[in-house]
């Protein structure tokens, strides 16, 4: 029976997501109104059988609403005292228990579902990340993989991904709105949720608790691969941690020892380094810089001449870096790159 | 009784309003002062649209946008609807009772001096090194800990305690006044729903106030004395925070809707003819709202990760709430049913209230189921939600009942030609406004950032929200203008120029300091209504004309909050040189002002019957 039910209900989230794109609610791989995932389809399940109801029950009201202001509105030369009516028994009783019966329905799935959505997979069932966030960055570390990375967040498409969110300083919310719902990383506790990305694809992830100065900026890309490219890349990323790349040629050389001297006090490549700012093994390959700019050379020196520019409050200082230096640290940056 | 009699002191001008502890001028400082901080919370709104007109914009800087929305929540709620919501009360509810005063004029002044400093000190952030910059509801450890927020949030924490405790005293003043000061026939079951909706809201305040004044003094001893309340590196737990700020939180939205409600339901009656659809049943959803809404405070915390047994209990406990808030909004349906419906500005507001509020709490049902709550939650959805309920409901209430009570406040009626302007600038405004902001929060817009990047499809719907906000202020100036034309008006509003209901119309416009020369005799439900269809002019007196005891203005409470507002400063910069003197001497200030009031005994004075005669009141 409930197989019955899923499929109307996919089928009912379908036919509205669809109705929202080409209306352009959203954009896709970010709104919740176009789910990527079987934990978004769920609650937009619930969304539109909310918004049904409450429809329902705002139409009925205002055609009440309507007749009773044309209707009664008082006419010129209108006189006398309209009838003083009291109450009416039957009438308050049905308009209190319509809305009870209509409560119901709408409990029903929401118990099911939340205690669906509240399922906790080992590591036997789902990938296990390990979500840390910062101001204003986000951690991923996969402990059964050895791997951990920052701001792209890499999960296999088509299973089920479960998250241990914390944070290392204020209080953040985990949201991918097109996979499913957002949890609080509670600075000292531990929230879990489990997402899943039907198919492979970019998606957009936010920061939607206030956390400070650059809490709109929070932003972090997730990356959904086949399940063969996931393995390959987590295998990639755990040699990699192990056995960072030692060699650079050219620039990127003196980049290597400008990012020793200067940065690796906050920033790790593999397991070499700080833990205060992102991880920054596999850099070359991510899209964005800081999570919200392109990552190209222009927007990386841009950040590195000047964080607080670009994302005031975070705690990146200015180095005072010259251009020279700047080049060769972009340089060196965007070489470190695992699986190619 | 006291057999000093002494006359009727004779101020004048700001000392007279500095020291005067009469229930309907402090209604109307309690205006004024309401007044002031919605302008500072409107201006604060409208920054806050301008940098999000379109993505990326510079008008404002990251870390001023979050003291603008931790302002303009914290100003807009406890500084101006609070105290618009009791300067009505005070002008009002009395008057609706048959008293002659509040049960306690001189705390009833203190209540206000307190709560218009306290706001002050507030707002002095500005000036000071910056505003609160952690959000209205102030979650630790952003607001807990130094090395995440500026000084601006010990302004929070201290204005906040300071203007909590004059709501707090304001509403046990209420209650105190609703139970013993109702005149002879005035049952409980024959109240006006204002005065119904004053006694639920002040019976939350009593119990809902002191939770936001222990989450306040331990956020306080966190900030300023290194406590660890909240500070989870030692043993604390920010999820606490959360607790006690939403088990305030949530019957504060009732302490705000519920006069609102009331309000609606005055109006409606009075501008339909018709007696109000089912008192009864009015009255015990209003009692009931009030009780639900301490049960369900942890729908502010689905995404918290309290498990869904928490969250599927206090879901359901909040669909609840629809049940009695329908019943309101068929009674009112009803009311309207079958009258003579008059749309004056009064009756528009009260009627654009119907479907807003409809709205508001349709979208309360959803956000109530959990799951979908997950998607909701701290978006722009949200942001659009409680715009629906607190503006669209609370607001339009207020403006209804403004329109409504002014001739009773001012003796002058605001004009109808501008009333009208200011309704549908306003009420357009409000809509284009916060209807796009649903969808801009389905479409994953987190509230409170303070931009957002190009090519998120997020540019119409703020686009629309920005041009929106220009409604909203061409109406409230609208209002503004008409206050000032209903001023200089000649024309007096009369006694009663709604043909109301209720006893406030029973008295002269404005009332005089002793409302009820004869304390009258209530003989049903719509006290005058119920003399009107009888064929009497007016009330039936209670009591033969005789001399009317009369509370002492004083200038004590000014004083009382003076030392306190001053003790405030000396905590929020605890810790440099002599700070805590400052602090230490506000204090002592204040129990002096205490000891002062408690020694010297002041018996009031008498106003006459010749002087009632004189001053041309009929008996």
């Amino acid at each position: 029976m409930k197989s019955r039910w899923q499929l109307n209900w996919r089928l009912l989230s379908m036919v509205m997501a669809l109705a929202l794109v080409l209306t352009g609610c959203g954009r896709e791989n970010l709104s919740a109104l176009v789910p990527k995932g079987p934990v978004a389809e769920q609650q937009l399940f619930l969304m539109v059988l909310t918004s049904a109801i409450m429809i329902g029950v705002f139409l009925i009201v205002m055609i009440i609403f309507a007749y009773v202001l044309i209707r009664y509105r008082q006419r010129p030369g209108q006189t006398g005292i309209p009838k003083q009516v009291e109450g009416n028994h039957k009438l308050e009783i049905l308009w209190t228990v319509i809305p009870f019966l209509l409560l119901i329905v709408m409990a029903v799935p929401t118990v099911a579902i939340a205690f669906d959505l509240a399922k906790e997979y080992n590591n036997k069932e789902a990938v296990q990340v390990n979500v840390t966030a910062h101001q204003f960055w986000w951690e991923f570390e996969y402990p059964d993989l050895g791997v951990r990375t920052a701001q792209e967040l890499v999960i296999p498409a088509g299973k089920k991904v479960q998250f241990h969110v914390t944070s290392a300083d204020v209080i953040h919310a985990f949201w991918i709105p097109a996979l499913g719902g957002k949890i609080d990383t509670n600075p000292g506790l531990t929230n879990k949720i489990w997402l899943e990305a039907k198919e492979p694809g970019t998606y957009y992830g936010k920061c939607a608790e206030l956390c400070g100065a650059s809490h709109a900026l929070m932003d972090f890309k997730v990356q959904a691969l086949e399940a063969s490219a996931f393995d390959d890349w987590a295998k990639k990323m755990k040699a990699a941690t192990e056995a960072p790349a030692a060699t650079a040629t050219g620039t990127a050389a003196q980049g290597r020892e400008i990012f020793q001297k200067s940065c690796i006090g906050c920033h790790a490549i593999g397991s070499e380094g700080g833990k205060l700012g992102p991880n920054l093994t596999n850099f070359g390959e991510r899209k964005l810089v800081a999570g919200i700019k392109p990552n190209d050379a222009q927007h990386l020196a841009e950040w590195l001449k000047n964080p607080q520019e670009v994302k005031p409050g975070n705690t990146m200082p200015n180095l005072n870096l010259q251009d020279d230096q700047v080049s060769a640290l972009v340089e060196y940056l965007h070489s470190l790159k695992v699986t190619q | 009784m006291s057999d000093h009699t002494s006359h009727a002191p004779n101020r004048s001008g700001l000392w007279d309003w500095l020291t005067t502890v009469d229930h309907k001028k402090i209604g109307i400082l309690y205006l004024i002062a309401g007044g002031f901080f919605f302008i500072l919370g409107g201006v604060e709104a409208m920054l806050i649209r301008l940098q999000l007109i379109y993505p990326e914009a510079k008008f404002v800087a990251a870390g001023t946008f979050n003291e603008l929305i931790t302002m303009h929540g914290t100003t807009m709620i406890f500084l101006a609807v609070m105290p618009v919501i009791f300067g009505l009360m005070n002008a009002i509810v009395p008057l609706q009772i048959g008293a002659r005063d509040v049960a306690f004029p001189f705390v009833n002044a203190l209540g206000f001096w307190l709560a218009a400093l306290g706001g002050l000190l507030l707002n002095t952030s500005w000036f000071l090194g910056g505003a609160p910059d952690v959000g209205w509801t102030a979650y630790a450890t952003l607001s807990s800990n130094h090395k995440f927020s500026t000084l601006g949030t010990d302004f929070y924490v201290l204005g906040l305690q300071i203007a909590g405790l004059g709501t707090l005293i304001g509403g046990i003043n209420f209650l105190v006044t609703i139970i013993n000061m109702r005149a002879p026939g005035m049952t409980f079951m024959r109240m006006p729903l204002f005065t119904w909706s004053s006694f639920v809201t002040s019976a939350l305040i009593l119990f809902a106030f002191p939770a936001l004044t222990v989450g306040l003094v331990f956020l306080m001893f966190d900030r300023i004395f290194g406590a660890n309340f909240f500070n989870p590196d030692a043993g604390g737990n920010i999820v606490i925070w959360e607790h006690i700020f939403w088990i305030f939180g949530h019957p504060e939205v009732y302490i705000l809707i519920l006069p609102a409600f009331g309000i609606i339901s005055e109006v409606v009656s009075t501008f339909s003819k018709k007696r109000l659809f089912g008192y009864s049943s009015m009255v015990f959803a209003t009692i009931l709202i009030g009780f639900l809404g301490f049960m369900v405070w942890a729908h502010h915390m689905f995404t918290t990760g309290l498990g869904p047994i928490a969250n599927t209990l206090f879901g359901i406990a909040t669909m609840l709430i629809a049940v009695p808030t329908g019943i309101k909004i068929f009674n009112w349906l009803l009311t309207l049913w079958g009258g003579h419906i008059r749309f004056t500005t009064a009756n528009l507001f009260a009627v654009g209230f119907i479907p807003t509020f409809t709205i508001g709490g349709m979208t309360g049902v959803m956000l109530a189921v959990p799951p979908a709550d997950y998607q909701y939650h701290d978006s722009y959805f949200v942001v659009a939600h409680f715009h629906y309920v607190i503006v669209g409901g609370l607001v339009f209430g207020l403006f209804a009942g403004l329109y409504y009570w002014w001739p009773k406040m001012f003796g002058k009626l605001l004009n109808e030609t501008l009333g009208k302007w200011h309704f549908w600038t306003f009420f357009i405004g409000f809509h284009l406004t916060f209807f796009p902001q649903h969808f801009l929060g389905l479409m994953g817009m987190p509230r409170r950032v303070f931009t957002y990047l190009p090519g998120q499809n997020l540019e119409m719907g703020n686009l629309i929200s920005s041009i929106g906000v220009i409604g909203m202020a061409l109406g409230s100036i609208i209002f503004a203008i008409n206050m000032v034309v209903a001023a200089k008006s000649k024309k007096a509003a009369g006694n009663d120029p709604w043909d109301a209901r209720t006893l406030e119309w029973a008295i002269p416009s404005p009332a005089p300091e002793y409302n009820f020369a004869q304390t009258p005799l209530v003989r049903g439900l719509d006290a005058l209504w119920t003399e009107k269809m009888a064929g009497n002019k007016g009330m039936t007196p209670a009591e033969p004309l005789g001399s009317i005891h009369m509370p002492s203005p004083s200038f004590l409470p000014f004083l009382m909050s003076l030392g306190l507002f001053v003790a405030g400063y000396g905590f929020i910069y605890a810790g440099q040189w002599g700070t805590y003197i400052v602090a230490i001497a506000g204090i002592a200030f204040t129990l002096l002002c205490m000891l002062l009031r408690s020694l010297y005994d002041d018996h009031g004075y008498h106003i006459e019957p010749d002087e009632i005669e004189e001053k041309g009141v009929k008996a």
